[in-house]
């Protein structure tokens, strides 16, 4: 047991730091192809704290979705857009602006760190458990139900959405 | 009448002068007729007093009839307070007494519709009021009570405030004095007022004020009395200054009206002080007669109200010291003077005396005194009247001072305590004066409109009328046998020497001396005017006949009317009763009357004054025409001339009432009122208009335009620079709004976070 | 392995998305930064259900399921803002999202 939480701790903070700077080059990278490839990387780094969390039809789910569909998605928006190849200067607000997003991120962080760690200083989580993919199904076709219906509702009006704006009339 | 005068004042202009006359003429015979019809019933009363039974039992079915109804029946209820009533029938006929007063043949016959007996004030509703008849006292016959028809016209405080009339023989023989000198002074006037640019007013005024001097005298309460004094002075007022454009004319009006005026204040406090001493309940005068005869009433308040009464008798019959106004009043036409101041309206202060006499004799003590304020007030006009009458050149004035001393020769007569003798004295005087007047009027229309008697002379050749008219008046005036002036006059004296109780005696001398004196000045004026050589312009010619026609009747009356009151025993001379004393008998009122002493006939006093009258004519006989006699003696006497120009500018007493008094008193007092208004006055609204700029500048600038606009302003600037401020925050840039969503999350969190 | 560590990356990821979103000038840019914020979200949910299925409570899903929806929505949204994003390029020609101030007052 110790072992495999060691490895998975070790695990984690190898991943959570690969996600963090690619994250932050998602924010800043000057070339758009490259931030959204640097979105790929943090998007499948979610996805493996997924599988350490015992989440594993999550992941699979996020890998698909998002790494799958919705990058993808931004790369045809990138290229109908006709987005700059190479290096792009104007992907960036004036300086003023980048300090004061950057004083507000800092300052949620600060607010969010402290409570974080106000609330929950050192649980664990003590014995994983994992969810198989039938248990979430059952979860989904019966307790949440109309949610789920909700949702399907959405995407499609998301769909049509999408489709009225999008059209070339 | 008073209907006439609106018809006049209204239509005069349109129908024209003969109409206008005819409609005034017309008017006056009527009542002049029905004058004597309620003259010839009176007397009818008298002879058969109603007796108790017949008092009671008839009844009235005049209950609120209206003047048109042409009979109503006689009633009367005894109560317990004062007054009989009877209403009385519409005379029907003519009933004649004197026949030479019935006049042309236009005379209306008793069925005149709309006037009763009594020429009623024109809103007159006739209901009988009831009361008692009393015993009667004193003369030959028994109480007869005069008839009062009243209409109550409101109640205040439980004083009835009345409206009627009282016919009594006192009431008949003004109505008929009134109407049948009116009547001739309106013939008379359509021929002297020929062309007169104002004819029809005249006429108007002519009717208004017969009108009111018929509603003065069947005056039932001394309200009503009071408003008739107060309108015949009005007519007056506007006859007198009739020819206005002369501006004399028009203060000569105004004098009279003032004058008159101040002597109504007294008249007017007089009639509030007799209505308390009556016991605060009445202003009826049979009731104020009554209570002031039983000793109930005050006699303070009695003696104050008689002497506030005669103040406004000094005032209207030309009493020492307020008449002024008479001499002057001449201005106005002269049928007017015959009318309004020889023989109405200034008797109509005699009259008021002869109506409330038993508040005088009461409040004066004539029965037991010998000396009081009324009498001696009367007899000092006498002498004062015809002192002055010798100095004035203007016809028209020796005859205006003239009335003034015979009315103080009436006064003094009532004041003694010879009642009949100063009525008898009003009703000759009547005749004889306004015969006088006329007869001046006459002249100055031949001598082409003077009246200065030294252009007049030798008038007796040219205009043989006027003359004989003019020298029967004179006669009578001056009481020489057997004219109408002798039995009016000696049966004053009488009274003076016999009086009540004591004799009168300096009233006795005042009356001898003016006996005198009236004879000399009338004769001056006599041979001045008819004598001699003509002085004046042009040739004067006699007047038409319809001017010398009412001379002639005035003259008649001057010679017969004095035997009406034929003495009982006249030198010896014996009469059977009937014959004798009729006019006292018939006009002396025996009800709510003081009980008087009748004077016989003195023999010596009548012979005295006789001679004394003659001697006067021959007097100015022979100083006038034959210039004997002291001539020029103002030029040598300075005493004389002194006394001359003391004479001839009436005792300097217009000087001292205009003069003196009025601007003493106007003077001083205009200044003070205009200083008021100056500095007070204005003072104040200059003052406030200042202080409310002032205050309503403050309120602008520092209220209005500070405080309020800044509000109001500010209000407004305040929206609208936190709109611009707030403006900015609106870019429409999404990034922006999502950067103050998450500063403001942060702000949240950190709230919810460390602080709650 | 703690709690904490999962939400802390979780924070990181939501305040570096935050800092993207608000500092990108290109649209499809912000988007991406709105993706990685919603990925720290499920994060979270993700742990916290599982803190509650290592409970005493017993397995619960709610977590997962909860997850699972935010993608959903996550796409959805996703395909809309860049339908978006290509109207405003095919208008103006530019999808800078600062230019996009007609609303300016």
């Amino acid at each position: 047991m110790l072992a495999l939480l060691v490895a998975q701790n070790i695990a984690f903070y190898v991943i959570a730091a690969v996600m963090v700077v690619a994250a932050i080059r998602v924010v800043t990278a000057t070339n758009l192809v490259h931030a959204a490839l640097w979105l790929v990387m943090v998007l499948s780094g979610v996805a493996a704290q997924y599988i350490l969390l015992a989440a594993e039809f999550v992941a699979i789910t996020q890998v698909l979705v998002y790494v799958g569909a919705i990058v993808v998605l931004f790369l045809f928006g990138i290229m109908l857009t006709r987005a700059k190849t190479g290096r792009d200067e104007d992907l960036d607000n004036p300086l003023p602006a980048k300090i004061g997003a950057g004083a507000i991120g800092v300052l949620l962080f600060g607010v969010m760190a402290y409570s974080l760690w106000d609330a929950w200083r050192g649980d664990e989580f003590g014995d994983m458990v994992v969810q198989r993919t039938g248990q979430v199904s059952d979860a989904i076709f019966s307790t949440y139900l109309v949610p789920f219906e909700v949702i399907s509702v959405l995407l499609l009006a998301a769909l049509i959405g999408a489709i009225v704006l999008a059209r070339r009339d | 009448m008073a209907a006439s005068f609106l018809l006049i004042l209204f239509f005069g202009k349109r129908v024209g002068t003969r109409a206008t006359a005819g409609i005034g003429i017309g008017a006056v015979s009527i009542c002049l007729v029905l004058s004597v019809g309620v003259a010839a019933q009176w007397i009818d009363r008298v002879n058969h007093p109603p007796e108790g039974a017949e008092l009671v039992e008839q009844t009235n079915a005049a209950y609120g009839e209206t003047p048109e109804d042409a009979r109503y029946e006689v009633e009367a209820v005894t109560t317990e307070s004062g007054e009989t009533v009877e209403s009385q029938g519409e005379g029907t006929e003519g009933g004649t007494e004197g026949t030479d007063h019935s006049e042309e043949g236009a005379a209306v016959t008793g069925a005149a519709p709309g006037e009763s007996a009594a020429a009623l004030p024109a809103a007159g509703t006739e209901v009988a009021a009831a009361a008692e008849g009393e015993g009667g006292h004193g003369g030959e016959s028994e109480s007869v009570p005069p008839v009062v028809n009243t209409v109550t016209w409101f109640t205040i405080g439980g004083v009835d405030f009345e409206f009627g009339t009282l016919v009594d023989g006192l009431s008949a023989m003004m109505l008929i004095t009134v109407s049948i000198i009116s009547l001739l002074v309106h013939i008379y006037s359509t021929e002297y007022l020929r062309g007169d640019e104002r004819f029809t007013h005249y006429y108007a005024f002519l009717s208004l004020f017969t009108a009111s001097m018929l509603f003065y005298v069947l005056g039932s309460n001394t309200l009503q009395m009071l408003v008739g004094w107060e309108l015949v002075g009005l007519c007056s007022f506007a006859l007198i200054g009739h020819w206005w454009e002369e501006k004399k004319n028009s203060d000569a009006a105004l004098k009279a009206f003032l004058t008159n005026r101040v002597g109504d204040m007294g008249l007017i406090i007089g009639v509030v002080i007799t209505f308390f001493a009556a016991g605060a309940s009445s202003f009826n005068v049979l009731h104020i007669n009554s209570y002031a005869l039983s000793g109930a009433a005050n006699a303070t308040l009695l003696l104050v109200g008689s002497l506030c009464l005669f103040a406004g008798v000094t005032s209207k019959s030309g009493q020492f010291p307020l008449h002024t106004w008479l001499p002057d009043a001449m201005a106005g036409p002269t049928p007017v003077s015959a009318l309004i101041h020889a023989a109405t309206m200034v008797v109509a202060g005699v009259y008021l005396i002869a109506r409330l006499y038993a508040v005088f004799f009461s409040g004066l003590s004539i029965g037991s005194s010998t000396f009081h304020y009324v009498a001696f007030i009367g007899g000092f006009t006498t002498v004062m009247g015809g002192l002055l009458a010798f100095v004035q050149t203007d016809i028209k004035k020796v005859l205006a001072y003239s009335t003034i001393s015979q009315l103080g020769y009436m006064v003094m007569a009532l004041g003694v305590g010879a009642w009949t003798a100063g009525v008898f004295h009003l009703f000759t005087h009547a005749f004889f004066k306004a015969c006088l007047f006329l007869g001046a009027g006459s002249v100055s229309h031949a001598c082409h409109h003077t009246f200065d008697m030294r252009e007049m002379g030798g008038l007796r050749k040219y205009m043989p009328s006027t003359h004989i008219t003019f020298a029967i008046a004179t006669l009578a005036l001056a009481g020489i046998v057997p004219f109408a002036g002798f039995w009016s006059k000696d049966e004053i004296l009488a009274g003076a020497a016999n009086g009540q109780e004591n004799a009168y005696t300096i009233m006795l001398v005042f009356g001898l001396i003016t006996a005198f004196l009236t004879a000399a000045y009338m004769g001056r004026a006599y041979w001045m005017t008819f004598w001699g050589e003509y002085r004046g312009h042009g040739t004067p010619h006699e007047s038409p006949k319809v001017m010398t026609i009412p001379l002639w009747i005035l003259a008649a009356a001057a010679v017969v009317l004095g035997f009406t009151n034929f003495p009982g025993s006249f030198f010896g001379l014996e009469l059977p009763e009937g014959w004798t004393t009729r006019f006292e008998h018939y006009v002396e009122p025996t009800f709510a009357f003081p009980p008087i002493e009748h004077a016989e006939f003195t023999p010596w006093l009548a012979i005295l004054s006789t001679i004394l009258a003659v001697g006067g004519l021959l007097a100015a006989y022979a100083y006038y025409e034959r210039n004997l006699g002291p001539h020029g003696l103002t030029r040598h006497s300075r005493l004389a001339s002194g006394g001359y120009t003391f004479l001839e500018n009436k005792y300097y007493l217009d000087t001292l009432y205009s003069d003196i008094i009025a601007a003493d008193t106007k003077g001083p007092l205009a200044r003070a009122a205009y200083w008021f208004n100056q500095n007070v006055l204005d003072g104040i609204i200059d003052g406030s208009a200042a202080v409310a700029r002032k205050v309503s500048g403050f309120v602008y600038r520092d209220v209005d335009q500070l405080i309020v606009d800044g509000a109001v302003n500010g209000s407004g600037f305040v929206s609208e620079g936190s709109g611009q401020l707030l403006r900015r925050i609106q870019t429409g840039k999404v990034q922006q709004y999502a950067a103050i969503l998450f500063s403001g999350v942060v702000v949240l969190a950190g709230v919810l976070v460390f602080v709650v | 392995m703690l709690v904490n560590q999962f939400l802390f990356l979780g924070a990181i990821l939501f305040c570096i998305g935050v800092y993207g979103v608000l500092a990108r000038r290109n649209g499809v840019l912000v988007l991406m930064s709105i993706e990685l914020i919603l990925n720290a979200v499920n994060i979270n949910l993700i742990a916290f259900g599982a803190m509650w299925s290592a409970s005493d409570a017993g397995p619960n899903l709610s977590g997962q399921v909860f997850a699972l929806f935010v993608i959903a929505v996550a796409a959805a949204e996703v395909g809309v803002g860049l339908a978006l994003v290509l109207l405003i390029y095919r208008n103006r020609q530019s999808i800078a999202v600062d230019d996009v101030d007609l609303l300016k007052g």
